[in-house]
């Protein structure tokens, strides 16, 4: 887990972004949540040498990013912020899978690399698709749409209030924290047993407020249903977004397009 | 509707663990009237609130809203007409926008949706919050926090409303706000404060609680005219009817 | 640690998520016919809470280094097992959804390894068999550190063969399972320390809070027939899940390939000739004008020997044209993304 002030940062500013108006961020969310489902199952069922047929499927990032409004550069930092685990299990791949693969001229390049390269690959596709995800759709509307394809509506009503309340509660763990960090000095007092009580005072905290939440929901005539007046409706752009994109994955899956364009040019030459 | 519309005779409570909290209190408060609630840290502010909507039960004594003595089967009609307004509002905005929030009662009351829909817009224009309608919470400064809070419960049109520490936590000027939105309230009103200043603005009556006591109950001017009375109580006087230090003029209260 | 979409196969990824699916609609429905309706805000700040918690990090004794809490523990304790187990869901969820830790596909996986297993394994069965009938707070702090290590246990080989049924990585079983279970050692003590930590802190301040959740079980039936009536079924349907997926996948190369004959044993991966390669062979011959250049080299490149697998069957022509195609779609997309964002400006200006 990142630092806390970066945590921060990213949660708002993504946040910040799904209120934005677009063609994208008007779609459904029920739209863009199975597109997204389906675009990562695509991706992640090709062969683990496959390289080249992964590439077509970077069309999908390129359009939501453009079309989304959304910043690239952002986007790519967030990437390469979260990329140690893949890299780590991966880098075992060109250690232990030494059979080369390819020879281009004087360069042999084993398999382990190119199922390494496979998996940033992978790596890269899946986690944009979940940032543009919410970024276009916003968290409620993620949570609108789980609840409307048949998630339990107490499991979607709870991650709203998760949602709700992470920016309380990261506010009060700063203050915790910099509280501790202003009296603990070289390094004293940032050890388990401090730990074990700030954490156990937040915990305590959370509890009351919980309760107090749930008073306020009694006040106003809480009887065990949450209502909302959210309406969603799919229209025809939303199914036309969405049976594009999957017929498109569908097709790029069960054909090479790289490869087909590359076997042209090279029949060219 | 009955005439005395909060009543409350002979309330005691104490916490399930034995500790006392109130100890025998009986008040009446009319339709229309405004009343402030004072009392040092731990004096029972908070507890005697949580009964007028029925969150926690008496351990003796009674509490009666309007025509309905508070109990089981009444405590749904209660926190209808009975609007909370908590100290904290983030415990009070749980829903992911401002217009879900305000809506959260009256979708409860079961209101068909135009209806629904009507009461939010008329609330949020109330308190001057209709702008941010489409907002979340999180992303609201403390003062719109607090109109949209009061905003919350006034969707529901209770004829009564219960604020705990309303003016907490308020710049100057969003405090000078909302004294002035309130002041145009006609519903009925319980202000639990440490802002006596406040209290003098905004209510002609005030209780004082001190160690689960009422100590005094009586015109507000009388009371914070009192010193005595306020140095017993853990309270001082309010600010605007304290000499000026600078001048030395003495205020005219 | 977290599972990624990147090392998970579908066959793998799906039949986790029905899994956690299965979980998740099971403790919702028990939420609802049971407990108060005070949980669900419960649960919601408790997710926040753990949330927040993980960002209070310490440095662990002798080492230098910092850890931090994982939480799903602490909340089956608090809330009970099914409680713990949603919040747990949601606390992941959000952070595939945010910080793509893990991914949309793996969050089944994560669901259950690091949500599933203390609640529902460990829990049940570690936890509350060592307080027994009469706890004290020896016994508390015992039990919350042997299960904080071994939910870690389990779930860090959760991450090991979820890794390897996939087949994406080469790491062989053994050495992985070597890699990952030292390291999850040393965090599940450090894991069990704190929570071990946070609970007997609420324990001194306010003990309704633990005792409230050990009552709230004994009003449900005893936690092992829990275990067994929620565990049984669902490994039942995963393992269906995983084998109609695999069927799929072997009588229907062109679909999804299935890899766990690399774990089986037998290092054939079936190869894709029949599959996409070949239909494209034949899609090639008919477009490209010099039809057979392409696979000019084919013989000489392919390196024989059964470690290949499918990689032998990836000659040069089809690589240099693979590249070469590959460079052009990217450009293609980077123009198209640019012109799509110059489109997009010039109208909303």
């Amino acid at each position: 887990m990142a630092k806390i002030e970066s945590t921060f940062f990213d949660i708002g500013y993504l946040d910040t972004l799904s209120y934005q108006q677009s063609p994208i961020h008007r779609l459904d969310p029920r739209a863009k949540l199975i597109v997204t489902l389906v675009f990562v199952v695509a991706v992640v069922s090709f062969d683990r040498y496959e390289i080249s047929g992964l590439l077509g499927f970077f069309l999908f990032p390129v359009v939501m990013v453009s079309l989304g409004d959304l910043p690239l550069g952002y986007l790519l930092k967030k990437l390469l912020l979260v990329a140690p685990f893949a890299v780590f299990i991966g880098i075992f791949n060109p250690i232990l899978d030494r059979q080369v693969m390819i020879v281009m001229g004087p360069l042999a390049i084993s398999g382990g690399w190119v199922s390494f390269i496979s998996i940033l690959l992978r790596f890269g596709l899946t986690v944009t698709a979940a940032l543009i995800l919410i970024a276009t759709s916003s968290f409620a509307g993620v949570c609108l749409a789980l609840e409307r394809l048949k998630v339990p509506r107490s499991f979607a009503v709870q991650l709203l209030f998760l949602y709700r309340y992470l920016f309380v509660l990261i506010a009060e763990t700063r203050r915790l924290l910099r509280a501790r960090t202003l009296r603990s000095f070289d390094g004293r007092g940032l050890g388990i047993k401090v730990v074990g009580s700030l954490i156990g005072h937040l915990l305590l905290r959370t509890l009351n407020r919980g309760r107090r939440i749930y008073l306020a929901m009694l006040c106003r005539g809480f009887d065990g249903e949450i209502h909302t007046m959210r309406r969603l409706k799919m229209t025809g752009w939303d199914f036309i977004f969405m049976f594009g994109w999957i017929l498109f994955f569908i097709v790029i899956r069960n054909h090479n397009l790289p490869q087909l364009i590359g076997n042209l040019l090279t029949g060219v030459f | 509707m009955s005439h005395h519309i909060v009543e409350v005779k002979d309330l005691k409570y104490s916490y399930p663990d034995g500790t006392p909290a109130l100890d025998g209190i009986s008040f009446l408060i009319t339709h229309g009237e405004s009343v402030a609630v004072v009392g040092s840290n731990g004096a029972g502010k908070s507890t005697l609130l949580h009964h007028l909507n029925g969150y926690l039960t008496p351990t003796s004594g009674m509490v009666r809203i309007g025509d309905l003595p508070l109990s089981k089967s009444t405590v749904q009609a209660v926190r209808r007409s009975v609007g909370m307004v908590f100290q904290d509002p983030d415990d009070q905005l749980f829903m992911p926008t401002v217009a879900d929030d305000v809506a959260f009662g009256p979708l409860n009351l079961g209101l068909p949706l135009e209806e629904v829909n009507d009461r939010v817009d008329r609330a949020l224009t109330t308190v001057g919050a209709l702008h941010l309608k489409n907002r979340p919470p999180y992303k609201l400064s403390g003062g719109e926090k607090r109109s949209v809070a009061i905003a919350s419960t006034l969707s529901m049109s209770p004829d009564i409303l219960v604020m705990d520490e309303p003016s907490a936590n308020l710049d100057p000027q969003a405090r000078r706000r909302l004294i002035e939105l309130l002041s145009t309230f006609t519903h009925t009103k319980i202000i639990a404060t440490h802002d006596l200043d406040m209290a003098l603005d905004l209510c002609d009556r005030t209780i004082i609680l001190h160690g689960g006591l009422i100590t005094a109950d009586g015109p507000t001017l009388d009371i914070f005219r009192d010193s005595a009375l306020l140095r017993r109580s853990h309270l001082e006087k309010p600010l605007s009817m304290q000499g000026c230090p600078a001048c030395g003029s003495m205020a005219v209260k | 640690m977290h599972m990624a979409d990147a090392l998970l196969s579908p066959a793998v990824g799906g039949a986790m998520w029905v899994v956690a699916g299965g979980g998740i609609t099971y403790c919702a429905g028990k939420i609802r016919d049971d407990m108060a309706d005070s949980r669900i805000p419960l649960m919601g700040v408790l997710a926040a809470f753990v949330f927040a918690a993980q960002m209070i990090n310490f440095t662990i004794p002798g080492t230098g280094s910092s850890g931090h809490l994982g939480g799903g523990l602490l909340l089956a304790i608090i809330l009970g097992p099914h409680a713990g187990f949603l919040a747990m869901a949601s606390v992941l969820t959000v952070q595939a959804l945010f910080f793509a830790d893990g991914g949309l596909l793996a969050l089944g996986c994560n669901i259950f390894n690091l949500g599933f297993i203390p609640c529902f394994v460990v829990y049940p069965y570690i936890y509350q068999l060592i307080i027994g009938q009469t706890p004290s707070r020896k016994k508390m702090t015992t039990a919350i550190i042997v299960s904080a290590v071994i939910a870690l246990q389990i779930g860090a080989l959760g991450v090991v063969t979820e890794t390897v049924f996939s087949g994406v990585s080469s790491l062989p079983f053994n050495s992985f399972v070597l890699l990952m279970q030292p390291i999850h050692l040393a965090i599940g003590l450090v894991e069990g320390m704190v929570t071990a930590g946070v609970v007997s802190f609420i324990v001194k301040a306010d003990p309704s809070i633990i005792l409230a959740a050990d009552r709230r079980d004994d009003q449900q039936q005893s936690e092992t027939s829990i275990g067994k009536k929620i565990l049984l079924p669902l490994l039942a349907v995963a393992v269906i899940t995983a084998g109609i997926f695999s069927w799929f996948a072997s009588s229907n190369p062109d679909g999804l390939e299935w890899s766990i004959y690399k774990v089986t044993g037998s290092e054939e991966v079936e190869a894709p000739e029949q599959g996409i390669h070949h239909s494209l062979e034949k899609l090639q011959e008919k477009t490209a004008l010099l039809p057979d250049y392409g696979f000019k080299n084919d013989e000489a490149a392919v390196v024989p020997g059964p470690e290949n697998g499918s990689g032998s069957t990836v000659a040069i022509g089809t690589s240099v044209a693979g590249l070469l195609g590959g460079a052009l779609v990217l450009l293609l997309m980077v123009l198209l993304g640019f012109i799509l964002k110059i489109k997009r400006h010039s109208r909303t200006e």
